[in-house]
């Protein structure tokens, strides 16, 4: 399946609002592991986002997306804005010319954000949530428990790359803060697709 | 010259002061900065990484970051940007002090990068 402007727009929406209405539990997720400042970082890009979809509301998904990574390159500040910024450019330059599958769209995401990150699976980062999702999806099985199976693997899981793996074994035991925003866009995606089915 | 160097930083002061600091080694070096977030918070900006890619006045850009999120605002816009960045993941004071002193007397890339590669750090 593929998602058209105004479903993708409704999921960009509901990410939006979810970051918003969560950001003080993405903060103390990462006062655990990080710098503390991840909630109040999306927001700022989510707050970016809304302003840059009413300045000009995007006329074709290429546009949606790229107007979200822009919001979040410019507005967000910490690692997650070039993170996330990378999957939602390229994924705009990925349905530039038409729209592709889903399960594509989410893998050349996922992609993005692991070139930028130097990063791949299993290092206790927002790959971990990205990855199973888009292989999930190749299996057509997606939905709300893989997005929380995903989430809860990056508990227990020692990390390796991001400030987190400063901490070493320390950072066991606690969610990824990136990888809970990350749940955030996905639970959205299954609202998404939930009301068409 | 051939090379200006760019420092990014998640702080405008640590930016300025490895500015002020290589400086002294390099007074003909054009050297920019990228420090904190737009409003000088604590973080870093793409927008301020490509503002001191394009204020410098090297040919090419040897830059040096500090953390995480410098590195990958630096990364984006070396894909965007027309002007060859050479990216050093090594001790930011001590290795562009090192490129600094090696640029101001026109050294290749290859002896700076031999210089500093001891320093790499990450």
């Amino acid at each position: 399946m593929k998602l058209e402007l105004n479903e993708a727009q409704k999921w960009i929406e509901l990410f939006v609002e979810k970051l918003e209405a969560n950001k003080s539990e993405l903060n103390e997720l990462d006062t655990a592991i990080g710098d503390g400042d991840h909630g109040t970082n999306m927001d700022r890009g989510a707050k970016a986002i809304t302003e840059s979809f009413a300045k000009k509301a995007p006329e074709n998904v290429s546009d949606l997306y790229k107007a979200t990574a822009f919001a979040m390159i410019q507005k967000v500040g910490g690692a997650s804005g070039p993170l996330y910024g990378t999957a939602f450019l390229d994924m705009s330059k990925a349905v530039k010319s038409e729209n592709i599958e889903l399960a594509d769209l989410i893998q050349i995401g996922a992609d993005g954000i692991k070139r930028r990150g130097e990063s791949d699976i299993k290092m206790k980062t927002m790959i971990d949530v990205w990855q199973p999702i888009a292989d999930a999806m190749k299996q057509d099985n997606f939905d709300k428990s893989v997005v929380e199976d995903a989430l809860d693997s990056t508990k227990d899981m020692v990390a390796t790359k991001g400030r987190a793996s400063y901490l070493e074994e320390k950072s066991k035991g606690h969610l990824d803060p990136g990888s809970q925003s990350s749940a955030y866009l996905f639970e959205s995606l299954v609202d998404v697709l939930g009301e068409n089915s | 010259m051939k090379f200006g160097i760019v420092i990014v930083s998640h702080s405008n002061k640590i930016a300025e002061g490895v500015k002020d600091l290589i400086s002294e080694a390099a007074p003909d070096v054009s050297i920019t900065t990228a420090g904190g977030t737009d409003d000088n918070e604590i973080g870093s900006s793409m927008q301020k990484v490509q503002d001191a890619v394009d204020a410098n006045t090297g040919d090419e850009i040897l830059a040096f970051y500090d953390l995480g999120s410098s590195k990958m605002n630096l990364d984006m816009v070396s894909e965007m940007s027309d002007k060859k960045i050479h990216r050093f993941d090594v001790a930011l004071v001590e290795g562009a002090y090192a490129a600094a002193t090696l640029a101001q007397v026109d050294s290749p890339l290859e002896i700076i990068e031999n210089s500093v590669k001891d320093m790499k750090i990450k």
